[in-house]
């Protein structure tokens, strides 16, 4: 299937991008950038602390620039091309003055890093080869724990039983859906249960959610009934925009069950419970 | 300006500058999992048939007129249309004539115009030859010729089907290609890969459609 | 949701049907149930993920290879079909194509029609163009039929009466046919066989879709179970093949791979019940067989999707379903909730060409982008792409020159304001910071509704400290070493 065929004009008929390799991970870096997110900077800043926390403990130092503020996607997936591209332009700039390796605690602002900059700034070659720089260096916080750091976590929580929703960034666009299981699977008292349909979307979809609340009510309100029928104590998560959109829903539903970042969930097993309360 | 013309150009201007692809076609994806040892084709076909409720028979190639028989009676089926033409047809007629057998042999012998309400509505089974099998996806390859009509392996609610056990091949693409159909087809040609089925209502699996309700399939081996 | 709704007076509210649809449970677990057996059985049939992507990839390459070339191809089938016996006519609108098949009906003086499973056929709204002109035009598989009998569309582009439950076309066979009521799947299904029989033999003419046309042989290839494709292309006197310009192969063994990922993708069989090569009508020798097979080459807006590079990647799809079957949205809404002929993703990126995207206008917003489509899809259209590019024709000024039929239908100056606003205080750092601090500090403040997001969720309350207050402070006591 390799065989090379390169046809330049704009209107050339297209094909599917090669499959991609299994990544290629680098040698563990002395120092990162964390590029927080806007919802955990908001909404879950604490799971951003635990972020911080675990890659310090990996003896990696974290920077964080404060000029950071939104990945650009909200634009971006309705349909605001310029506005998306300007706040992308920004955070380009920022993370590219350190130049550091840069991990995500969501899955879905890392694919936008990793897959979404290249196209939209697939009109500037200048650029795009900056942009094409960023996604080679971009990490989703599990899979920099796991593949780059060679976490190794030593459980000192209670036995608990818990489920896993990964979010579809994580899952299609930046193939980690594996990691954060791998991940949980290194905590001795941790038993992680499946739950009905759970390679389907939470149904937050960002804009989507608000856009059209009636039928992402109705998956997100599936989603919670299937996390809570598997009998889990609770639910982690490594991406923010779930973690808002299912906590919310079972906020409104009066139920007690709730989702936490993976991150803090990680923090608070290896160093036993209470750990995560700073701030 | 006519509507050929229209939609040629159209696709013409939006293709300009570019250049046709090469094709990237890779027989190795469409043959390499879907091969098999010579003994193990027809166990392949068989299972594949008969999951999806075909009945499969192994036979010598001078004994299946019995079986035929055999099959026909059990299900009290009064006649069987066949293709006194072709050898497989004389050796059944045979058979049945030497055996006194009930049922009467019907033949397609005439444009279907002429016997149409009788085909749709009287013929209770039919049997036909086969091109060959195809093991990969549990496949009959049909033919049609003026002899065995393409009506004949649809209409009649039973259908029995020979199939030479050197016929069978492993895959699709390597009876197409070494048989060279893309030289000539016939005007209709037909994977046939059970009984007609559907499951249209609420995903229950129903058979016998619109085409046979049964498949019967006899593996010719050599005598 | 009785009445058919031609593709051209679609009232453009998703929301509203979708709400409805949301409502009835029945159709819910229909829908739901229906789906989740799809899926598992395409699973099952691709064990091998690695053989599934070799697949997926090489019907991806004929397809685009096709697509490269395709007015040639085009050129090349008339000919080989010519050639065949086969007479080809080209349609560019739904109204031509339409007149085509009348002309070829009335030239035999043509009463009956006995049709195959056709989405083309759908699409033209054939049924009621030759009803209105006096010629009665029957659906023949299962499903069709039935929801041709309840004056509906299909649901579904391969299993058209899912919504559909046993207890209701029960009722349905009872009403219009005076059947008695029974909920047995295989006597219902005997009842239509015994119906559409007589049809299928008294037929002047019968029409049929096509899966594939192969160029090489000018050969038309048809897929199905049912063997009522068979019969609509055998038994009548005349066969009327309709079919999309998209659907022309370059070689007869390109079918191999794209009837594999086909049946595989839509109904997890490794094969259907017949696969059915149609070359040309019946030879003098032979003893049935149409005696006349034309086929019509349908535009309707394909060139369009064509012009447009990206778009054009949407021509590469064979119809399986897949993307349907996979959608969170479409399972949980069902096919009706779209409005137009071809519902799901697939739908989506297919209908703003033929229609109009002003026509549709909330379908490309009506996905999570979970890309669940786009995972399943046999000859990889990258349906969640397509989407959110057609979320940026539809937010287009219209005044500006359009790229796709019926773009800027979402045009809203104040929407384009928020997202200005959104803009600067994502790309202002002191903006931002004092945009976090407010939020954190006055949280108590945060609105009890926000909008529809507090419809299916707690009104959200920023955290005491934002991110960016915390890290500062931690990693200014550590020095931002590692602890
Ligand atoms: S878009 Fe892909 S998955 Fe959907 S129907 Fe077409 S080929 Fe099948």
């Amino acid at each position: 299937m390799s065989q090379l065929f390169y046809d330049a004009a704009p209107n050339a008929t297209r094909v599917s991008p090669e499959r991609e390799a299994d990544r290629h991970y680098p040698e563990k870096s002395e120092a990162v950038t964390l590029f927080g997110t806007c919802v955990v900077d908001l909404f879950f800043p604490e799971a951003g602390l635990d972020a911080i926390r675990l890659l310090e403990r990996e003896g990696v130092r974290v920077h964080f620039p404060q000029e950071q503020s939104c990945c650009g996607q909200p634009a971006w997936t309705s349909g605001y091309r310029d506005e998306a591209k300007a706040v992308a332009r920004k955070q380009l700039d920022i993370l590219d003055r350190s130049g550091l390796p840069v991990v995500v605690p969501s899955g879905s602002c890392a694919g936008m890093f990793r897959h979404h900059y290249p196209a939209l700034f697939a009109d500037e070659p200048d650029t795009l080869k900056r942009v094409e720089a960023l996604a080679e260096r971009t990490f989703e916080l599990t899979e920099f724990l796991l593949k780059v750091c060679k976490v190794q976590l030593a459980d000192r929580g209670a036995p608990s039983r818990i489920a896993l929703h990964t979010s579809c960034s994580a899952r299609r666009e930046m193939n980690t859906h594996l990691h954060a299981r791998e991940l949980l699977q290194q905590l001795e008292g941790v038993e992680r249960v499946d739950h009905d349909h759970e390679s389907e979307c939470c149904g937050f979809g960002g804009t989507f959610s608000v856009r059209m609340p009636e039928v992402s009510g109705a998956m997100v309100k599936d989603k919670t009934r299937s996390l809570m029928d598997s009998g889990a104590v609770e639910m982690v998560t490594a991406d923010g925009g779930c973690l808002m959109n299912i906590n919310g829903s079972l906020e409104k539903q009066k139920q007690n069950f709730r989702g936490r970042h993976l991150a803090s969930f990680l923090w608070e097993r290896i160093n036993g419970a209470s750990a995560g309360e700073v701030a | 300006m006519s509507a050929r013309g229209n939609i040629l150009g159209k696709l013409r201007d939006s293709l300009a500058g570019t250049t046709p692809r090469p094709d990237e076609f890779d027989e190795r994806l469409v043959t390499k999992p879907w091969r098999y040892a010579p003994g193990d084709r027809i166990a392949r076909l068989r299972s594949l048939m008969e999951a999806v409720h075909t009945e499969v028979h192994q036979c010598r190639s001078d004994n299946w007129p019995e079986l035929v028989a055999e099959l026909l009676n059990k299900r009290n089926l009064t006649n069987l249309l066949c293709a006194p033409a072709k050898e497989h047809g004389r050796a059944l007629q045979a058979y049945f004539e030497a055996t006194e057998q009930r049922v009467e042999l019907l033949a397609y012998d005439q444009p279907v115009e002429a016997w149409k309400e009788e085909l749709f509505w009287n013929v209770e089974a039919s049997l036909t030859g086969t091109l060959g099998g195809i093991a990969a996806t549990g496949t009959l390859v049909l033919w049609p010729d003026r002899h065995e009509p393409r009506l004949m392996s649809l209409v009649p609610p039973v259908h029995i089907a020979l199939l030479k056990a050197s016929e069978i091949h492993d895959n699709l693409y390597d009876m197409m290609v070494s048989q060279d159909w893309a030289a000539g087809l016939p005007t209709n040609v037909l994977l046939v890969s059970g009984p007609s089925k559907t499951a249209d209502i609420e995903q229950v699996l129903a058979y016998g459609a619109h085409g046979p309700r049964e498949l019967i399939v006899l593996v010719l081996e050599d005598a | 949701m009785s009445q058919r709704i031609p593709v051209t007076e679609l009232t453009p509210d998703f929301r509203g049907r979708a709400e409805e649809a949301l409502a009835d449970g029945q159709l819910r677990e229909n829908f739901r149930v229906a789906m989740d057996s799809l899926m598992t059985k395409r699973a099952n049939a691709f064990p091998d993920a690695d053989e599934r992507e070799g697949l997926r990839e090489l019907g991806n390459r004929i397809k685009a290879g096709a697509l490269s070339r395709l007015p040639d191809l085009l050129e090349q089938l008339e000919q080989k079909l010519t050639e065949n016996g086969i007479k080809v006519h080209w349609a560019e609108t739904i109204e031509e194509a339409n007149n085509l098949v009348h002309d070829i009906i009335e030239a035999r003086k043509g009463s009956q029609v006995v049709k195959g499973k056709s989405m083309v056929s759908e699409e033209m709204e054939m049924n009621d163009y030759l009803a209105e002109r006096g010629i009665e035009c029957l659906e023949s598989d299962m499903g069709e039929y039935i929801v041709q009998l309840d004056n509906e569309k299909p649901s579904h582009i391969i299993m058209p009466a899912i919504h559909k439950n046993a207890r209701q076309v029960s009722k349905l066979f009872h009403d219009k046919l005076g059947e008695p009521e029974t909920e047995d799947v295989n006597q219902l299904i005997q009842i239509g066989r015994r119906t559409l029989r007589r049809k299928f033999m008294e037929a002047d003419v019968g029409v049929s879709g096509v899966n594939f046309a192969v160029a090489e042989t000018g050969t038309l290839l048809l897929v199905e179970n049912e063997g009522n494709g068979r019969m609509s292309t055998t038994a009548p006197p005349v066969h009327i093949a309709v079919t999309g310009i998209e659907k022309v192969v370059p070689n007869l063994r390109d079918v191999v791979p794209l009837v594999s990922l086909l049946t595989r993708s839509a109904l997890g069989q490794p094969i259907t019940t017949y696969v059915n090569l149609i070359s040309g009508p019946r030879k003098p020798d032979e003893l049935d067989g149409p005696e006349e097979v034309h086929l019509v080459l349908l535009d309707n807006g394909r060139t369009g999707a064509f012009a447009d590079a990206q778009m054009r990647q949407t021509l590469n799809c064979i119809r399986c379903g897949a993307c349907m079957n996979h959608c969170p949205v479409y399972t949980r809404v069902g096919g009706h909730t779209y409005g137009e002929v071809y519902p799901g993703p697939i739908g989506k990126i297919i209908t703003p060409h033929m229609a109009g995207l002003d026509k549709v206008p909330d379908h490309p917003s009506a996905s999570s982008l979970c890309g669940a489509c786009g995972e399943v899809c046999p000859v990889k259209i990258p349906i969640p792409e397509l989407l959110q590019r057609l979320r940026q024709e539809n937010v287009k000024d219209p005044e500006q020159p359009q790229q796709v039929k019926g773009g800027g239908a979402k045009y809203s100056r104040t929407e384009r304001w928020i997202w200005r606003g959104w803009q600067m205080l994502n790309t202002r750092p002191a903006l931002y910071r004092s945009f976090l601090w407010a939020a954190t500090r006055f949280r108590a403040l945060a609105p009890k509704k926000a909008g529809p997001w507090t419809e299916n969720h707690s009104a959200p309350v920023p955290a005491r400290r934002s991110l960016h207050d915390l890290a500062a402070r931690h990693l200014d006591q550590n020095g931002g070493r590692p602890s």
